[in-house]
């Protein structure tokens, strides 16, 4: 071996090493940093951590787009769900007095609260856009109790790091980190352009969360878990869409 | 054999290697590197990232094949076009009687990623361009061709689908400059803008890039109209490589060598 390919070999496995730890301390420090998504493993995971990372990087504090009272769509569209299951039925037609959202998982007070309730905690209004992944959106005004609110409330436990929240519909649950649960738009909604939520579109408690697509905008809510690990959650990819091939974090 | 310089560090003067190649009775062959390694990864990395963008993209359309303008826009909505094709979606009015299977999920995934795979590579080659001097020496057209009448005979010999001369074989024509600027320069970069405006947590940082445009629903149909043009631009790439030889071309993408003598037998 002469002596410029040894110093070239040398080189290289110092470059490499180096290089390789590099990556595992990054990815270390990501992670502590909650810039790992759920659904990081996998073909899709670097692009799907980039996304999340850079965008966290990006809008930790930013909101989402506000509008005006003019731009409120006159013809909004509610998408199709799955057809509402008798336990659905028995609360509708009892005018869903006896609708009930339990909050459990990492809080100090695990609570269960009746819509009569969550109507009288502080209300916030927005009038923001919601857009699905398939293209199609429309603006609409959304009052209801921030989810902060709630989490205050129960005594959220400074280790959770994930919200998972689950519709009264089989198999329709999502989560969201906490800066996305603890963002002042992100809202429990039960009024919709200044009546109460239709059930299309997903009265009577729909989860508002602005800066995510439609998918995460869960309807019919009826429980909310705080938790520090998605894994024991369905496949452990953090919601029903992600089990379905679909991403974590749909902030884009 | 000539040590000839390349399409990329060819000197100031613009000056055809092939001029100064020795006359000869005996066909010459002369070799040289018609790109760099850089521009010839950048380049099948770019390949690859734009197929996998166009064909999630356009899965991703098709769960909702129809365009507006402004913000907002949904089935309740007229659109400004519709593709009337059959739609994943059952809600979609389509007039066909079935619904596709759902590929959004995947589309979704490798749309993003090739996303980043090809503005990582787009920010490279552009490093390279600026500070390595490709665009100035390979992309800005001279003042000459910039003429009407450099414009004229370049656009007359591109419309009968000439063989370029051998001088070409070093380094690209002005409509081919200006062309490449205006993908690199124009459309790159729109795409780029435009799918981020479609995003609500960048928007959420940077309203900016979405209110510029006009609204949400106008960045998603100039994101869909720029596809047209760089498909348009790559129908026209492509048969411009089998115009000026298949193979040498190719070859030189590839392995960055150029056999002019061969040229004619192509």
């Amino acid at each position: 071996m002469t002596n410029i390919s040894r110093r070239k070999f040398i080189f290289t496995g110092v470059a490499a090493a180096a290089g390789a730890s590099g990556f595992v301390v990054a990815a270390k420090v990501m992670q502590r940093q909650g810039l790992i998504p759920p659904d990081a493993a996998g073909i899709y995971g670097p692009g799907e951590t980039l996304t999340y990372a850079a965008q966290r990087l990006l809008n930790r504090h930013s909101m989402a787009r506000e509008f005006s009272r003019s731009e409120i769509s006159n013809n909004p569209f509610a998408n199709e769900v799955d057809p509402l299951g008798n336990e659905f039925k028995r609360l509708q037609a009892g005018g869903f007095v006896d609708w009930k959202v339990t909050v459990d998982g990492m809080a100090a007070r695990p609570a269960t609260f009746s819509l009569a309730q969550i109507r009288t905690f502080p209300t916030s209004t927005q009038i923001t856009m919601i857009a699905c992944e398939e293209g199609w959106s429309y603006i609409a005004e959304w009052a209801g109790v921030p989810l902060s609110y709630i989490l205050d409330r129960v005594g959220a436990l400074s280790q959770a790091r994930y919200v998972v929240y689950r519709s009264i519909q089989p198999d329709w649950w999502e989560s969201i980190d906490m800066t996305d649960a603890l963002h002042p738009q992100t809202v429990l909604a039960h009024r919709m352009n200044g009546n109460e939520l239709p059930v299309p579109f997903g009265g009577p408690l729909r989860l508002r969360v602005p800066r995510q697509l439609g998918y995460k905008n869960v309807k019919y809510i009826d429980h909310l878990t705080l938790t520090d690990n998605l894994k024991p959650f369905g496949k452990g990819l953090g919601g029903a869409s992600p089990d379905s091939g679909y991403a974590w974090y749909a902030g884009i | 054999m000539n040590v000839i310089p390349s399409l990329t560090d060819l000197g100031a003067a613009g000056q055809s290697p092939l001029l100064a190649k020795p006359a000869s009775a005996t066909p010459v062959v002369t070799e040289g590197k018609r790109h760099t390694a850089l521009v010839r990864v950048s380049h099948w990395i770019t390949t690859v990232a734009f197929f996998s963008l166009l064909i999630s993209g356009g899965e991703i359309v098709l769960s909702h094949p129809r365009f507006y303008w402004g913000e907002t826009g949904n089935i309740n909505v007229r659109p400004w076009l519709n593709l009337h094709l059959p739609s994943s979606r059952r809600m979609v009015p389509t007039g066909y009687g079935y619904v596709l299977h759902d590929q959004n999920g995947w589309s979704r995934y490798l749309h993003f990623q090739a996303a980043w795979l090809a503005v990582a590579t787009g920010l490279t080659y552009l490093l390279f361009g600026l500070f390595a001097g490709h665009f100035r020496r390979n992309l800005l057209p001279t003042g000459s061709d910039l003429s009407v009448k450099g414009l004229w005979d370049s656009m007359v010999r591109h419309l009968r689908f000439e063989r370029p001369d051998e001088k070409e074989a070093w380094s690209y024509n002005v409509l081919q400059r200006l062309t490449y600027l205006l993908v690199i320069f124009v459309l790159f970069p729109l795409m780029i803008w435009t799918g981020l405006a479609m995003s609500m947590g960048f928007t959420s940082a940077v309203p900016l890039a979405v209110r510029l445009l006009g609204g949400q629903q106008t960045a998603r149909s100039i994101h869909f109209l720029v596809t047209l043009l760089l498909v348009l631009f790559l129908f026209i790439h492509v048969l411009m490589v089998f115009v000026a030889g298949f193979r040498n071309r190719m070859r030189a993408m590839i392995s960055g060598g150029v056999n002019v003598s061969t040229r004619a037998k192509l």
